[in-house]
């Protein structure tokens, strides 16, 4: 799919995206990976102070998580793969450079899948490599001039690069495709991929051409997005910019450009006269890393189930509709959660009453226990979700007691089965009872009586409602109905 | 007493005496500090003498002693060259840069020798990072060799090879880029040995050439450089370039002699730029060798080895341009902070903190690395590198070693070379080979010219140290060379 850009131009967009992984220890120290919300400075040591004479050595399990990544991506891992040293000066880089890896990444190609708009689009990787972090600079102003401190707790944490080619076409799929790669990533437990601590950066590169032209325009990149739609964003609005310099005739420059969150608009950073020579050469300290068949086949022995497989089986096996299997995929979390409860429903035909109970009123009853609660925040477990759906799905309670049960449970922890037998509420089929209250409501209720005759089949509703109040919401509905026709036909 | 104690002998003999009780270690040390003290102002050989952690590190020996403890190295004497990190005592490195810097951690190598009950006297003098072949490149200035005051010691490693030939300390330990521990032994009449690349740890040594670099031993005689290195080799989890090789008894092939050892002589390291004197001292040596059962072939070549010293000097620059980063005035070592940014300020710190030396070599890897060059430079580099060490591989599948001289000429007098930077560099023309193919090699004493000692070269099999050691041993046998002793003024 690609998005039509004013008139005649298409927009090409690759995407360098930088990943933290949540190992226990940084790349090449035994220091604690962890750094953010750390006393600064603490979680340091000679070796990422980049002290002389220090010594990388190769944290294992970040090589075992980029090789997963790779593999959850369809990545070739080659048998051979090495560090070079990335050399450029700057106050935070301890060592004055950066150990990277520059023309034997550990995974090769691989693509990701997206959907937008019920489109489906294929997006190529050109690689993925495992790098170090650098230290954080802390800009301060004490009114005497600008200072600047240096946290070195950063530095060295593992940090795992993805760069696709230039196969996206809009910020919409920009978007969609990083959602998905973050998604991913989640499901693969390797990195928090948190934007907002800085575990999940991405920049954009790309350009304008004319619609069927194979050769690629003068490459702009972008960066400083600090959210999906940011990224959605700053690509229309250089759309925007560079398809108005085209038609009136212009050049594109090519250069660094920041996107600015405030205005939506991108601004010049750097142009290319300014950009670094990183003189990368094999990084002397290290052994070439060989990777082992037997290390990768056990790697991929351990791939969790993926969204698409998940969200296909949950289509296939539960009945769910995409859109539902989608949303309750969307986390490995609440994927599983699910499943518990369709576990403890106690048969597959409850599932989609738990799926609906779960996209609906749980999630409500979640927001409002903070923006990123959870179910495990809350007093209700997944058996909780699946008896609700049992109990609504066989009858035994209406969906609008279902409602005050799924309250009660999110309060006070208790059951919904053991909520309805306390309280009375399974729903009532007795014939007579409900023949009593649709006679009451049609007495009560002339006005409704008079619009239902006059054919306005809505006026059911509202007397079917008024046969529920009567019964405190435990009537049958369908022989609430049921009763009202009789009585309101029958007397016509 | 301190006047009682023969200083002149070798480490394992003042080991026996230790054992034997003749004398503490403590007494040793004293005795060691004070004759390294007298000796300072003619030699100057040490940048920091470290008289109270000698005298700790000796009661500790002497109560390891006392208990019947201890190895080989406990109590005795040692300095190591100022590029090694030393917890707590500055480590220079002989550079401005580090003039302040101490380490928070002792290097492996350190680590190592005070665990066997070493006792450090001092931190050495060195080039500048281990550049240079005379120890003038130092900011702390030169080193004299003691043979003859006004000549330079050699070096890199000139100050560890200087005291143990004036008899200061036994042993001492330097480091070996490119002909840095040999080259000096040679100069001033020792023993020095570079181990195999991955035979030694080089964690906690200020780097110069990662894929170069190597810690090794100086000494008196063959069994002492065996011991320290028994002492200091083997793997480091912290160094993922040390082998996982055992380590082997390094004296297990002493008293072999030297019958049926296959010496391959390059005829191309006996041409040209060769000082007269001191082919005439290796021509003698190879004619004890052959005279007592040693092959001497001639025939063999190394048609790439002669490339051996521009390879050096692109891939050691180049990787010295990015070891050398780090020291930019924002961490620690010397800053310059009166700066209008802190890009003046970093740019400041590294005109300011290092020496002419150091900036050249900078340069000359960084132009080596640089966009355009690589390919030409580096990469060419990379590979004439891997072509030597194949001729090395063939050349030692039929020799048990590669004999040369060490150096193309004796010590030269100081200033001589310091500003022909080519000329420097050519000392290092027959030591440099083994650099590049990462292969053992010694420097034994083989004679003088003119009164100023002769080295020759071994360069062995990879992991093969012990071989080298026994061809040293068996050739001390026949010539007395090693016991020769200069004569310092007023010691
Ligand atoms: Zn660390």
């Amino acid at each position: 799919m690609t998005t039509a850009t004013r008139t005649d131009y298409e927009v090409v967009v690759g995407v360098e995206v930088h990943v933290q992984l949540k190992t226990r220890s940084k790349m090449f120290c035994a220091c604690p990976r962890d750094y953010f919300d750390t006393e600064p400075n603490t979680h340091v040591c000679p070796v990422c102070l980049g002290m002389p004479g220090m010594l990388p050595v190769i944290n294992e399990q970040a090589v075992a998580f980029t090789i997963l990544a790779g593999l959850a991506l369809g990545c070739e891992i080659p048998d051979y793969s090495k560090f070079d040293r990335k050399n450029y000066p700057y106050p935070d880089l301890m060592k004055g450079y950066q150990i990277s890896q520059y023309d034997q990444p550990l995974c090769v190609g691989g693509a990701l899948e997206i959907e937008v708009a019920g489109d489906h689009r294929t997006v190529n990787l050109e690689r993925i490599h495992l790098e170090e972090d650098t230290a954080r600079l802390l800009h301060r102003d004490d009114g005497a001039g600008g200072y600047s401190l240096l946290d070195v707790n950063r530095s060295g944490v593992p940090l795992m690069e993805l760069v696709t080619k230039p196969d996206l076409r809009s910020g919409a799929e920009t978007a969609a495709f990083l959602r998905k790669l973050r998604q991913i990533l989640r499901y693969l437990d390797i990195s928090d991929a948190d934007m907002e601590k800085g575990s999940f950066r991405f920049d954009v590169n790309l350009s304008l051409r004319p619609r069927g032209e194979e050769r690629l325009g003068t490459k702009v990149e972008l960066k400083n997005m600090n959210s999906f739609r940011a990224a959605q964003r700053g690509i229309e609005f250089e759309v925007e910019r560079q398809t108005a310099i085209l038609e009136a005739g212009g050049t594109i420059t090519q250069e660094t450009r920041g996107f600015v969150d405030a205005t939506g608009e991108t601004a010049s950073q750097r142009s290319k006269e300014e950009a670094h020579d990183y003189r990368y050469f094999p990084e002397p300290d290290l052994p070439p890393l060989q990777v082992s068949r037997e290390t990768v086949e056990e790697l991929r022995a351990r791939l969790p189930e993926l969204p698409d497989a998940k969200r296909e089986r949950f289509e296939r096996d539960y009945g769910l509709t995409h859109d539902e299997a989608i949303a309750l995929t969307e986390t490995r979390e609440r994927a599983d959660t699910f499943e518990a409860a369709v576990d403890a429903s106690g048969d597959r035909k409850y599932a989609r009453a738990a799926a609906h109970w779960f996209m609906g009123d749980v999630t409500r009853h979640l927001s409002d226990l903070g923006p990123e609660a959870e179910l495990s925040d809350s007093k209700v477990t997944p058996a909780h979700v699946g008896d609700l759906a049992r109990l609504v799905e066989d009858g035994t309670i209406t969906g609008s007691t279902a409602k005050d049960v799924l309250d009660a449970a999110f309060e006070t922890g208790e059951m919904p089965a053991a909520i309805v037998e306390a309280r009375g509420l399974r729903q009532v089929k007795d014939e007579g009872a409900i023949d009593e209250a649709a006679r009451k409501a049609i007495e009560a209720n002339p006005k409704a009586v008079a619009d239902y005759r006059s054919g306005k089949e809505a006026a059911i509703k509202f007397l079917v409602g008024q046969v529920m109040r009567e019964m405190r919401g435990r009537a049958d509905p369908a022989g609430a109905t049921e009763a009202l026709r009789r009585h309101l036909d029958g007397g016509a | 007493m301190p006047d009682t104690i023969d200083l002149d002998v070798p480490a394992h003999e003042h080991a026996a005496r230790l054992r034997a009780g003749d004398y503490t270690a403590r007494t040793l040390a004293e005795a060691t500090l004070e004759r390294v003290r007298a000796q300072e102002p003619s030699l100057h050989a040490y940048i920091t003498l470290t008289d109270e952690l000698a005298l700790a590190q000796a009661a500790a020996a002497d109560e390891r002693l006392r208990a019947g403890e201890g190895g080989p190295l406990t109590g005795i004497p040692i300095g190591v060259k100022d590029l090694l990190s030393t917890k707590g005592v500055r480590t220079t490195a002989a550079s401005k840069m580090l003039e302040q810097f101490t380490p928070v951690l002792d290097c492996t190598v350190v680590q190592r020798i005070q665990e066997a009950g070493a006792v450090i006297i001092g931190k050495t003098n060195l080039d500048e990072f281990a550049m240079g072949s005379s120890t003038e490149h130092s900011a702390f200035g030169p080193t004299h060799n003691p043979w003859d005051l006004d000549r330079v010691p050699g070096g890199s490693s000139g100050g560890s090879a200087a005291t143990v030939a004036a008899r200061g300390v036994p042993l001492s330990l330097g480091t070996d880029t490119g002909g840095s521990i040999r080259q000096p032994a040679a100069l001033c009449g020792i023993l020095g040995l570079k181990p195999t690349y991955g035979r030694v740890s080089r964690f906690g040594v200020v780097a110069f050439a990662s894929s170069l670099d190597q810690v090794g031993p100086f000494g008196l005689d063959a069994e002492d450089v065996a011991r320290l290195l028994g002492v200091i080799a083997g793997h480091d989890p912290n160094d993922s370039t040390t082998a996982p090789v055992p380590v082997p008894d390094y004296t297990e092939h002493f008293g072999r002699g030297l019958g049926g050892l296959r010496v391959g002589v390059p005829q191309q390291f006996l041409g040209e730029g060769l000082d007269d004197g001191v082919r005439q001292a290796i021509e003698q040596a190879i004619g004890v060798l052959e005279a007592n059962g040693a092959v001497v072939d001639r025939s063999v070549t190394l048609p790439s080895a002669d490339a051996a010293l521009p390879v050096y000097y692109l891939i050691a620059p180049s990787e010295a341009s990015a070891n050398l980063a780090r020291y930019d005035g924002v961490k620690y070592g010397y800053s310059y902070t009166s700066g209008a940014s802190v890009e003046e300020e970093m740019s400041l710190t590294r005109g300011g903190g290092f020496g002419p030396e150091v900036k050249r070599r900078i340069m000359l890897g960084t132009y080596a690395l640089s966009a355009g060059y690589y390919d030409a430079y580096y990469l060419k580099a990379q590979k004439v590198r891997t072509l030597i060490r194949r001729e090395f591989e063939a050349a030692l599948s039929d020799h048990d070693v590669i004999l040369s001289p060490t150096s193309p000429s004796t010590a030269f007098r100081l200033g001589e070379k310091l500003d022909d930077p080519y000329a420097m560099y050519l000392n290092d023309l027959y030591t440099i080979p083994a650099n590049i193919a990462g292969n053992a090699a010694i420097s034994i004493p083989a004679g003088f010219a003119d009164g100023l000692p002769v080295g020759l070269h071994l360069a062995g099999r990879p992991f093969e140290e012990s071989r080298l050691l026994g061809a040293a041993h068996a050739y001390a046998q026949l010539t007395d060379w090693h016991t020769r002793q200069p004569s310092l003024p007023a010691v």
